[in-house]
């Protein structure tokens, strides 16, 4: 991944501190087991990916709704975390408005924008939207724990809200896997962004180039700015 | 009676195939039930608890005829009893109805199911629970029309009547046909059994219950287990049995579109991506943005 960019003394800034990473990273896992398991109940032709990876279906049918429990849990954290800097501003109709510009890689017809861009936003709050939604379906479908949920809340769904449930929980399920798709590819597709994640800098140059508002502000605080390194 | 092959089986869950495309359906049996012979003696459940052996705990008298109250993963049918003011007559009715698995020609439950072989119709017309493939999810309850399936919460399956699919196999008529003393549960081939019904229904009719007729409700493709209703124009009045079943649209969508357009939604996503990336190659950061970067970084270093 050394590309067209040289070793050499670039500064490195910091984007992510280590528990944010964590955090991260065991939603990732979460995610990726929710998607595993919830896409081997939804297709036939995919039960093999989660009967194999859990061990049988009893396996994956029960520890499916825990992990969702984790995922909620630990997206919690991400999102107090992260949500002051994915408030909506005006650049994002600006940024928005220039997705031509945006989907060719063009950013140097961008506004200069904070933490966040807009599609980053859309990524945030369509997941925080979708995992709500995910979680209380799910709990509609999560027929063991039902009479349990009936003593906390009070409400038994009949076998009509459940199937409402059931259609509603698989299609944000689609839609979140979309969005995570989105979020994966612009991770690749955009250059130096995976070490944010991974080591929790990433280089000047790349916050000039995409969060040029963000790297400002970085600038003046000296502990974020790591001088040498080779870069990627 | 004919000895049934149990495994001539026409429909597998969760399968992407059908097994047996072209099955021989001379020996589709069904169940019949004439409600207005019926005494609500529960011969029928003690014979059913008998022969599938299970051993329902003693319940709780919650103040209705109902023995357990509901269907449960050890009592697979259940006689229902309903007190109906005729309001042509004045009279009061008992209406008693066995409850349980009703066998749908399409069944919902089936239709439902994500667990490949936990679910099986046999050539017969007997809709079956494959206990070592089912994973407990309830989507079965989901799918059936009749509310009918209950999850054991001892092996975490889903239990229903199996029409005695063991029975039937050895062209033995099901326990509880078995045991009615008065011959309101009779078994045979479906033919036989609309046949019977008919003559049936044409002594009810002799009798006053004009509105007698046959419940084989063509919404799920007719049932293997058929009722004789003394109103048939109104089958809820029999402890809320549907007028007319089908299987919900939602599960519908759920099982049937929606597992299309759900998978070419996500796949479709993904084809975006390597395509913009083939086309567009990856977004790179410039020299030019790091020297950028590090005057700014100097910049402030300066001041």
């Amino acid at each position: 991944m050394t590309d067209n960019v040289q070793h050499g003394t670039h500064i490195r800034v910091r984007r992510y501190s280590g528990s944010a990473r964590v955090n991260h990273w065991i939603v990732a896992i979460g995610f990726v087991l929710l998607l595993l398991s919830g896409l081997s109940l939804f297709h036939p032709s995919l039960y093999i990916i989660g009967a194999t990876l859990f061990g049988d279906g009893q396996t994956m049918r029960w520890i499916h709704p825990w992990i969702g429990v984790a995922l909620v849990i630990s997206f919690a954290g991400l999102f107090i975390r992260f949500f002051p800097a994915n408030l909506p501003a005006f650049t994002d109709l600006v940024w928005l408005a220039r997705a031509r510009s945006v989907l060719a890689g063009r950013d140097e017809y961008l506004p200069e924008v904070g933490k966040y861009n807009a599609g980053q936003k859309f990524v945030f709050w369509s997941q925080a939207v979708l995992i709500a939604v995910l979680f209380v379906t799910g709990a509609g479908l999560w027929d063991s724990k039902l009479p349990f949920f009936e003593q906390l809340t009070g409400f038994y769904p009949t076998i009509d809200q459940r199937r409402w449930a059931a259609v509603i929980h698989a299609s944000a399920a689609v839609l979140t896997i979309i969005v995570w798709i989105i979020h994966v590819y612009a991770a690749i597709w955009v250059r130096g962004t995976i070490p944010a994640m991974t080591q929790g800098t990433v280089t000047g140059g790349w916050g000039w180039r995409h969060h040029r508002k963000w790297l400002r502000r970085q600038v003046k605080q000296p502990s974020a700015i790591e001088a040498g390194g080779p870069t990627r | 009676m004919t000895t049934f092959q149990p495994l001539d089986v026409i429909r597998v869950s969760a399968s992407v195939t059908e097994a047996n495309v072209a099955p021989n359906r001379d020996v589709e049996v069904t169940k019949l039930i004439d409600v207005s012979k019926c005494i609500g003696c529960k011969a029928c459940q003690s014979a059913c608890m008998e022969w599938n052996d299970t051993r329902p705990r003693a319940g709780e008298n919650v103040g209705v005829y109902e023995n357990p109250s509901d269907l449960t993963p050890n009592m697979f049918t259940l006689m229902r009893f309903t007190e109906w003011d005729n309001p042509k007559t004045g009279n009061l009715e008992w209406l008693i109805r066995k409850d349980g698995c009703m066998h749908c020609e399409e069944p919902g439950c089936l239709k439902a199911c994500p667990a490949p072989g936990a679910i099986v119709q046999y050539a017969n017309g007997i809709v079956d629970f494959i206990h070592e493939n089912c994973i407990g999810c309830g989507y079965c309850v989901k799918g059936c029309p009749f509310n009918i399936p209950r999850i054991s919460r001892v092996d975490n399956t889903a239990y229903k009547c199996t029409l005695c699919s063991d029975r039937a196999a050895v062209g033995q008529q099901p326990a509880c046909a078995k045991s009615c003393p008065t011959h309101a549960i009779v078994f045979g081939t479906k033919k036989e059994m609309i046949a019977h019904a008919d003559s049936r229904i044409a002594d009810l009719k002799s009798r006053g219950f004009d509105q007698a007729g046959l419940y084989n409700p063509q919404g799920v493709g007719g049932t293997h287990v058929m009722y004789v209703l003394h109103h048939a124009d109104q089958p809820e009045i029999y402890a809320g049995l549907p007028a007319n079943p089908v299987i919900s649209p939602l599960v519908e969508a759920w099982k049937g579109a929606g597992k299309y357009v759900g998978m070419a939604a996500m796949g479709l996503t993904v084809v975006a991506g390597v395509l913009h990336h083939l086309f567009l190659g990856a977004n790179r950061v410039s020299e030019e943005d790091e020297e950028n970067a590090g005057r700014l970084v100097e910049e402030r270093r300066d001041r």
